[in-house]
C-alpha cells in the first residue's frame, strides 16, 4: 500500500491549492480572454463573436495612455535600480552587525497601507501644503510652482511604493559575494572602481533583473499614484481599464485592454524568466 | 518581511571582514536620508492623528490633542470597514495557509510530473499585474452572476496568497534534514506521527510567516478589491472613497494602530526566531 500512497501524496498535497488557482486564476483569465472578443451589454448579455476589431479599437483609442504607462513603467525602473542600488551595497558591504536593523527600516513605512501612504504624499506635495508652502513664503520657489499633477509626482509615488522590492533583490545578490573573491581583485591589482565594475557588478546583476522583474510590472499597471498625485494629463491605462471596468461597465473593451497589457507585460517576464531561470525570482519573490 | 528578519539574522554572523572602503561614509549618509524619505508619509500621518482638526479637513496643523484616539470608532462606516478587512485578511491567512502549505510541501519534498506547471502557475500569480488578476475575476464573477461582497474579496486574496505561502514553505522543507525523520522512523515511529511530531514542528515557523504574509497582503490590498467588492467597503477601500472628501483624523489614528501592530508582530516574530547562539 505504501507505494501507491507515496505517488498520489503530492497529489492530493496540491489538490486543494491548486484547484483554487484553477477556479479563480486560469479560468478567470481565460474568461476574460473570452469576454474580449463578445460583443453586446451589460443589459441584454454578450455573445461570442470573435470580434477582433475591440482589440483594433481599444489599443487604437488608449494608445496615449498604453504608451504612457509603459514609459512610467519603464522611467520608474530604471530610477529606482539607480536609488537602491547605492543603499543595498551599503548595507551589504558596511551593515555589519546592524543589517537586519537596516532592512527593517526600509520595510517599516510598508506595515502602512499602500493607499493611505500615497495620500500622506499629496498632503506633504499639495501646492500651499507643508512642503511647498514655507518654500514659496521663503521666496525660495515661485508662486506658480507646483508639483502635484505632473508626471514627477506620479513616477515619484511608484518609486516610493516599489523602492523595497528592488532594494531586497539587490542586497541578497550582494549579500552572497564572497569577500574573498573582491579582495582577490585588488591583489591582482585591480583598483577599487575596476574590482566593482568587473567583480561586484557582474555578480549583482541577477539580483537587478529580479528586481526589474518585481517593479516594472506592477509599476507600469498602477492606477493608485497616478489617480492621487497626478493629473488628467498622467493618466495611466490602469485607470483606464478601471473606469471602464467599473464605472462605464464595458466589459469588452476592458477585458481587451487588460489582456493586451497583460501580454505586453508578460511577454516580456517569461522572456526574462526563460532566460534566468524562475528560480532565484521566486526565492526573492518570497522575502 | 519577517522572513527576511529571519533569514538575515543568520547572515551576520559571517560578517564581511572588508569595512572601510572610500565612500562608505556618504554612501551610509545616502542610506539614511532614503530611510528618512520612506519614513516621512509614515510621520506625517502618525502626527495628524494628534491634530486638532475642527472638521474632516486634516491638512493643516492646529495644535496637539488625544481626542481621536478617544473617539477611534466614532464613525460608523469607518469601523465596520476596518472589521470587514481584518476578518477578510485572517480568514485569508488561515485558507491560504493551508493550501499554500499543501502545495509547499509537495514541492519541497517529492518529485513528480506536473511540478513544472504548478510552479508555473505560482509564478504567473506572483507576476501579473494585480489589476488583470482583479479584472478578470470581476469577468467570471460577473458572468457566473455571482453577488460581490465580502466573500469574494476573501476568495481573491485567498487565490493571491497562496503562491506566497507555498513558497516560503518550501524553502523550508528543502533545508529540512530528513536524517531526522529516519530517527523517527528508526526508533519505531509511523510515517503519521513522524510527520506530526517531528515534520510539522520544524516547518511550523515557515507556516506562520506564511500565515502573516498572506494576512499582509490581504489587509493592505486596495486593487484587486476594489474589482471583486462590489458595494462592500474595506479599509483601504474607505480610504480611497473618502479621499475626496478629506481624511478624518480617525483614519490616521486606525493606520498608527495598525502599523504599530505590525512592527509590533514583526519584532516579536524576529526576536523568536534568532538563532540561540551557543555559550563561548
Amino acid at each position: 500500500m505504501g507505494r501507491s500512497r507515496r505517488v498520489l501524496a503530492p497529489y492530493l498535497l496540491i489538490l486543494p491549492g491548486g484547484l483554487w488557482l484553477l477556479l479563480f486564476f486560469v479560468i478567470p483569465m481565460v474568461t476574460m480572454l473570452s469576454l474580449s472578443l463578445q460583443q453586446g451589454d451589460i443589459v441584454s448579455g454578450y455573445a461570442f463573436t470573435g470580434h477582433w476589431q475591440t482589440y483594433v479599437d481599444a489599443v487604437v483609442n488608449y494608445r496615449t495612455q498604453l504608451v504612457r504607462s509603459l514609459i512610467y513603467g519603464a522611467v520608474t525602473t530604471i530610477v529606482l535600480i539607480v536609488v537602491a542600488f547605492p543603499v543595498a551595497y551599503w548595507i551589504a558591504f558596511y551593515g555589519g552587525r546592524r543589517k537586519p536593523t537596516y532592512l527593517f527600516l526600509l520595510l517599516l513605512p510598508f506595515f502602512v497601507s499602500f493607499v493611505l501612504r500615497t495620500i500622506s504624499w499629496r498632503y506633504i506635495l499639495t501646492d500651499e501644503g507643508m512642503l511647498l508652502g514655507p518654500l514659496k513664503s521663503a521666496g525660495i520657489l515661485p508662486e506658480s510652482f507646483n508639483i502635484l499633477g505632473t508626471s514627477v509626482a506620479v513616477i515619484s509615488g511608484l518609486v516610493y511604493n516599489f523602492l523595497p522590492f528592488m532594494v531586497l533583490p539587490i542586497y541578497v545578490a550582494l549579500e552572497r559575494i564572497d569577500p574573498r573573491v573582491v579582495e582577490a581583485a585588488r591583489d591582482l591589482y585591480a583598483d577599487p572602481p575596476t574590482a566593482f565594475r568587473k567583480v561586484i557588478l557582474p555578480l549583482a546583476l541577477p539580483g537587478v533583473f529580479a528586481g526589474v522583474l518585481m517593479t516594472f510590472v506592477p509599476a507600469s499597471s498602477d492606477y493608485v499614484n497616478s489617480a492621487v498625485l497626478g493629473s488628467s494629463s498622467t493618466t495611466m491605462i490602469g485607470q483606464v481599464i478601471q473606469s471602464q471596468y467599473l464605472t462605464s461597465s464595458n466589459y469588452p473593451t476592458a477585458s481587451a485592454l487588460s489582456f493586451t497589457l497583460m501580454a505586453v507585460l508578460l511577454i516580456g517576464v517569461f522572456a526574462y524568466a526563460r532566460a534566468l531561470g524562475t528560480e532565484d525570482v521566486m526565492k526573492v519573490a518570497a522575502r | 518581511m519577517t522572513q527576511v528578519l529571519e533569514e538575515e539574522e543568520t547572515a551576520v554572523v559571517a560578517a564581511p571582514r572588508r569595512s572601510r572602503l572610500t565612500g562608505g561614509r556618504a554612501l551610509h549618509i545616502y542610506t539614511w536620508i532614503v530611510i528618512g524619505w520612506l519614513t516621512l508619509p509614515v510621520l506625517v500621518m502618525i502626527l495628524f492623528g494628534f491634530n486638532d482638526t475642527p472638521g474632516r479637513y486634516n491638512q493643516t496643523w492646529e495644535g496637539f490633542t488625544l481626542k481621536w484616539y478617544g473617539q477611534v470608532f466614532a464613525l460608523d462606516e469607518l469601523t465596520k470597514a476596518l472589521v470587514i478587512s481584518l476578518l477578510v485578511a485572517v480568514a485569508t491567512a488561515v485558507v491560504a495557509g493551508a493550501l499554500g502549505t499543501g502545495i509547499g510541501y509537495a514541492l519541497g519534498r517529492y518529485r513528480f510530473r506536473g511540478s513544472g506547471t504548478v510552479n508555473l502557475i505560482m509564478f504567473a500569480t506572483m507576476s501579473s499585474p494585480e489589476l488583470v488578476m482583479g479584472a478578470s475575476l470581476l469577468t467570471l464573477f460577473v458572468s457566473l452572476g455571482v453577488g460581490l461582497g465580502a466573500v469574494t474579496i476573501t476568495i481573491a486574496h485567498i487565490m493571491f496568497s497562496i503562491s506566497f505561502v507555498a513558497v516560503v514553505v518550501r524553502a523550508r522543507v528543502l533545508t529540512l534534514d530528513r536524517s531526522v525523520e529516519e530517527a523517527a522512523a528508526d526508533l519505531g515511529a509511523n510515517a503519521w506521527t513522524t510527520f506530526w511530531r517531528i515534520t510539522f514542528p520544524i516547518i511550523m515557523p515557515a507556516v506562520m510567516s506564511g500565515m502573516l504574509l498572506a494576512f499582509a497582503l490581504s489587509i493592505d490590498d486596495f486593487v484587486v478589491s476594489n474589482f471583486t467588492a462590489g458595494t462592500t467597503t474595506t479599509f483601504p477601500l474607505w480610504i480611497w472613497g473618502a479621499t475626496r472628501v478629506g481624511l478624518p483624523p480617525q483614519v490616521n489614528v486606525m493606520g498608527t494602530l495598525i502599523f504599530l501592530g505590525g512592527v509590533l508582530i514583526a519584532v516579536v516574530t524576529s526576536i523568536r526566531s534568532r538563532p540561540r547562539r551557543p555559550a563561548a
